[in-house]
């Protein structure tokens, strides 16, 4: 399985660390809502099918990606900054910048 | 003369002659030969005994798909069992041996297994290891010890206990275009793409390139196939964007069109060239996969269908044409489709006598008529093949009248003198690896095949594995695969010219002839037609039970010869038609992978070792290493004569009374920097950061999301925005990825970053009642006394020249501080702080005293913060702030982690006077026989030289309340059992008297 780092192009799964599932909502640092803390903490969504899901390039520039992967096929349709910045990494990348 | 060796022809070089051993006995046979055509060459019919009857089997195929002559090679000390002899090339000096034979092959006791027939049919196992339920023998271990001679009696190979001393290697590959095969089709395939610039692989499991083409004897563009193949693979040597792998099997299709691949570098060898591994182990990531895996014969089933010298049709013309060498001189042949014929035409031009084509079907077609008459046969159509004779070689054959709308046998039995029956039931397409893809395959009528089903990922199919069994066709389809993989679309010049024999590739509809006797399906696991119906009897009617129940299909040749006939007589039996059976899925490897090549450079302890900057100095100091996780840490620093506990005890005894230094360089160092970074920790810790004075250090706790205690450390406070954070040495990856993550995923809105920087600091710590003077004896720069550096307070300085930053902080209990300085320097700055504290008999100390003292003074480490314990559990519930929200704060307090019952910290004195042990039970009341109710664990220990006693750190239930009480150590593993008392986790100077000096 390949996941394409918009920072590194594609790399080996090996390089990679799950992170968990990006779905996943936290509640507001203050909430005492029990049940979303719960729901954050304790459920996942186990499609089978296109699944959205954060990964840390962990072997290579650490960023955490926004990856939409299919469950059945490995297939990996989408990869994005979890952070959802673009800018920086776009800067980076023009000034030559690991 | 070997006797059944052609005087001319095949493919082998007869002016090199080698020579091998066979259970003991010399051989001769030429460059070129596989292990099985020698020994055919040399007139040898029996290869190996069958696994469960033991019956006498020669050689089914020519190929890999082998279930019966399978040998084991040894190589010294070194033996690797199960190795088909048609896949082993022989070279020089070659001992191979033959299986589950005893005590040899051609006289082995165990053959009387075929009169127990009826004992040994499906399922016999489950049947039998139930043991006797009623009798004398009942109860009794009488079946356990027939258990061992029946188990001995079943099986293949015996596996070596000398340890491989080949060397394996692995490699990564990327390509355009990988063409598995490299029969026409593949070669083709391989052409069409290279030509388009592609970046080719082509590999090929044979050690030629070619497939049939190196014994079909057909003629392509006027010449021989053989050679044709052989100008191909040679010009797609000159090419450099074209590698090519010759013995090498492609066995796994996996995700991300990543193939896996293991190459038989040297075993045809009589040893490695230099440098040059046993096998090499391929990850081949390829755009795009042309699949040219062509096809298997498949055998007929019928009574005494695996009598040595029955042989499926095209591996005889293989010996024939490609190794020069008859399968025998009078040769039948027993079939339900053309392709046969051109097998008999084959063993005819090379010199055999054919005495009969047995063929199932009653009509045949004019051409193929014409082929029968051509190599002079007796022509017996709508006939069949009822039993065989012969003992370790076949003598002849019985054949009947056979009606194939209903299967009935009619008329009488006629003999046919024979010593070889070449046998074909049709062919199944080799869709092993695109099975492994993941689509599900398609019965094809006509073809009475399962066909491939349509890609998933990237690849193409080409020629007989798709159906198409002419060489015309696979030339045509492999160069529009190879084209259309590498994504030309150009309309090439005419395609090469074919001369082959003609024949229909639709067999008849027959698998079985249903008589009298033992006709095998899985010839590798003894499994009969009649164990088909048996299972079918007894319920199994799911084909993957049918499988597990009889184990058809799952030697180490998985079915590739059975599986077909198996399902076709599994559906008859069930009265379904084959496809609605069924079939199961095909899973890497296609053929069997040699260990060492999947653990590769893997082997052995390749971590990468962790040695701080005094490490060097620590060895030469007599220090005793620990690892500790990759690190190594000095453990004792032992005096001749001393045990490890006199050792330590020493250490933490001389920190205690004047002073003693510790390498701490493998604490986590985590750089925290930013406007937001103040934040960022308010956040993460479940104390408050934004408070801590510049200058000043703090004791931070984290918890996990779920409420549950994390990680521990202190955080200094280096400058408005930039804190050093430091971590537990054990946790110092996980809490990087845990900040990173909050940072990347969750709060993107916080200015901050993190950098480790465990690497870039050297740490000594250095602790005791003279500590202090140690440090004005050799800091410059600023001064250490309790006003410049309070308890938690920093300062900038120099030691020996080099810039330091000492914190004021203890784990020891202790007056203690730590200094940092450049790793580069950390040595010198070592060395600097001993020589200072010589006049103040400072000892080095190691892992040991370190926790010694740290469990005196009951500070927590992972071994209480183990997942499962909270901050309440810990008592560091003073550090959950109440002002502001942290990571586990909303979840710290739920029911489950409050309610009364929780294991809590506490300390525990030993009053028997006896070491505690790390894991120990407590318990309430003792019970040596019955060990029974713990209230908890030991998590850490030592001799304690500050209280004189045995103590230890312990989790124990409502531990708190129990303070002052009695309890018990139960260690029934280690037969240890004593009274405790339970106390507070603070042994030694609960009120920190000594390290706020």
């Amino acid at each position: 399985m390949l996941i394409t780092c918009p920072y590194c192009g594609p790399r080996d799964v090996i390089e990679f660390t799950y992170q968990g599932d990006g779905n996943r909502e936290r509640p507001q640092p203050a909430s005492q809502n029990l049940d979303a803390w719960n729901a954050y903490v304790y459920n996942r969504l186990n499609p089978a099918g296109d699944h959205n899901e954060i990964w840390q390039h962990s072997g290579g520039c650490r960023a955490h990606l926004r990856v939409v992967r299919n469950t059945l096929t490995h297939e990996v349709s989408s990869v994005a900054f979890a952070r959802g910045d673009h800018k920086s990494a776009a800067r980076h990348k023009a000034e030559g910048k690991p | 003369m070997s006797p059944r060796r052609t005087d001319a022809g095949g493919r082998i070089d007869r002016l090199r002659t080698i020579r091998f051993t066979f259970d003991g006995a010399p051989y001769i046979g030429h460059a070129g030969d596989t292990l099985a055509s020698a020994l055919l060459a040399n007139g040898v019919t029996l290869f190996g005994r069958s696994f469960k009857y033991h019956r006498p089997r020669g050689v089914l195929t020519s190929g890999v798909e082998e279930p019966n002559a399978l040998v084991t090679v040894l190589r010294g000390e070194v033996r690797e069992p199960n190795i088909a002899a048609t896949m082993v090339e022989i070279y020089d000096g070659l001992t191979a041996v033959s299986q589950n034979r005893f005590p040899s092959l051609s006289w082995d006791l165990s053959a009387a297994n075929q009169l127990g027939g009826k004992l040994l049919s499906a399922g016999f196992y489950y049947k039998t290891f139930m043991g006797p339920a009623i009798g004398p023998l009942k109860g009794t271990r009488f079946w356990m010890f027939c258990e061992h001679f029946i188990r001995r009696a079943a099986g293949l190979g015996r596996a070596g206990i000398a340890a491989d001393t080949a060397r394996y290697e692995r490699m990564n590959a990327f390509c355009d275009v990988l063409v598995v095969g490299s029969g026409p089709a593949g070669l083709m395939a391989a052409r069409a793409a290279a030509d388009q610039g592609a970046r080719v692989i082509l590999s090929e499991l044979e050690p030629h390139f070619g497939g049939s083409a190196n014994w079909s004897g057909e003629t392509i563009d006027g010449m021989p196939a053989a050679d044709w193949a052989a100008r191909a693979a040679g010009q797609l040597e000159g090419y450099d964007n074209v590698r090519l792998l010759p013995r090498t099997t492609v066995w796994g299709y996996y995700d991300g069109n990543t193939l896996a691949a293991l190459e038989r570098v040297t075993d045809h060898k009589e040893r490695p060239g230099k440098g040059e591994p046993r096998h090499r182990y391929w990850t081949i990531r390829a755009k795009s996969v042309v699949l040219a895996t062509g096809s298997f014969e498949r055998p007929l089933v019928f009574p005494g269908n695996d009598r040595p010298g029955v042989m499926l049709a095209h591996a005889a013309e293989r010996y024939a044409n490609e190794y020069g060498v008859l399968p025998g001189n009078r040769i039948a042949l027993f079939t339900n489709n053309d392709s046969a014929y051109r097998c008999a035409l084959a063993l005819k031009k090379a010199g055999a006598a054919i005495v009969a084509i047995v063929d199932v079907r009653p009509e045949l077609s004019s051409e193929i008529r014409e082929l029968a008459d051509e190599v002079e046969a007796k022509n017996l159509s709508a006939h069949a093949v009822v039993a065989t004779e012969g003992g370790k070689a076949l003598a002849g054959i019985k054949v009947q009248r056979f009606d194939m709308v209903n299967g009935a046998l009619a008329g009488d039995r006629r003999s046919i003198q024979a010593d070889c029956l070449l046998m074909s039931g049709g062919w199944s397409p080799t869709i092993h690896l695109a099975s492994q893809d993941g689509a599900k395959a398609e019965w094809n009528a006509a073809r009475q095949a399962f066909l491939p089903p349509n890609a998933t990922q990237r690849w193409i199919g080409a020629g007989a594995f798709t159906g198409s069994f002419s060489t015309a066709e696979a030339i045509a389809e492999g160069r529009a695969a190879g084209l259309s993989a590498a994504g030309g679309t150009g309309t090439p010049a005419a395609l090469p010219v074919v001369e082959a024999a003609p024949g229909d590739p639709d067999p008849a509809p027959v698998f079985e002839i249903k008589a009298d006797g033992k006709s095998f399906v899985d010839f590798q696991h003894d499994v009969t037609a009649e164990d088909v119906r048996l299972a079918h009897r007894e319920g199994f009617i799911s084909v993957e039970h049918l499988k597990r129940y009889t184990t058809l299909g799952m030697a180490t040749d998985q079915g590739k010869s059975s599986n077909i006939p198996g399902h076709a007589i599994m559906a008859e039996a069930l009265g379904k038609p084959i496809p609605e059976v069924g079939t199961t899925r095909f899973r890497p490897p296609f053929s069997a992978v040699s260990i060492g090549s999947l653990a590769a450079e893997r082997f052995g302890d390749l971590r990468p070792e962790r040695l701080t900057p005094m490490h060097d100095w620590h060895v030469a100091n007599g220090a005793t290493m620990y690892s500790a996780g990759l690190w190594y840490r000095p453990m004792i620093y032992g005096h001749a004569g001393e045990t490890i506990e006199q050792a330590y005890v020493r250490e933490a005894k001389a920190t205690r009374e004047s002073a003693g230094i510790v390498d701490v360089s493998t604490l986590g160092k985590i750089a925290v920097q930013g406007p937001d970074a103040a934040e960022f920790l308010d956040r993460v810790y479940t104390n408050m950061f934004s408070t801590l004075a510049v200058g000043k250090a703090r004791y931070g706790l984290m918890l996990r999301e779920d409420g549950l205690a994390f990680d521990d450390g202190t955080t200094w406070r280096l400058g408005e925005q930039d804190f050093l954070m430091t971590t537990t040495t054990a946790n110092a990856g996980k809490v990087m990825q845990h900040l990173e993550y909050f940072l990347d995923v969750i709060w993107p809105e916080l200015k901050v970053h993190v950098t480790s920087v465990t690497d870039q600091w050297a740490g000594a710590a250095i602790g005791g009642p003279k500590a202090r003077a140690i440090l004005a004896a050799c800091v410059t720069g600023t001064a250490v006394d309790n006003a410049a550096l309070p308890f938690m307070g920093i300062v900038h300085g120099k030691i020996s020249g080099v810039s330091v930053m000492i914190c004021r902080l203890s784990f020891s209990g202790e007056m203690a501080f730590e200094v940092y300085s450049g790793a580069g320097y950390g040595t010198h700055v070592w060395e600097a702080l001993i020589e200072a504290g010589k006049p103040f008999g400072l000892v080095t100390y190691g892992l040991e005293a370190l926790g010694t003292m740290r469990i005196e003074k009951g500070h927590v480490t992972g071994a209480e913060i183990d997942g499962r314990t909270t901050a309440r559990d810990l008592h560091l519930d003073w550090m959950l702030s109440k002002k502001k929200p942290f990571i586990g704060s909303a979840m710290m307090d739920r029911e489950g982690l409050i309610a009364p019952g929780r294991l809590e910290l506490v300390g525990l004195i030993s009053l028997y006077n006896q070491p505690l042990n790390g894991g120990a039970h407590i318990v309430e009341a003792l019970d040596e026989a019955n060990p029974h109710d713990s209230i908890g664990h030991i998590t850490a220990c030592c001799y304690s030289p500050a209280l004189g006693k045995y103590i230890a750190l312990a989790l124990v239930k409502d531990g708190k309340a129990r303070r002052g009480t009695r309890a018990h150590i139960s260690d029934p593993l280690r037969n240890r059992f004593g009274p405790v008392e339970i106390v507070s986790n603070h042994f030694f100077d609960p009120d920190g008297s000594r390290m706020h000096g």
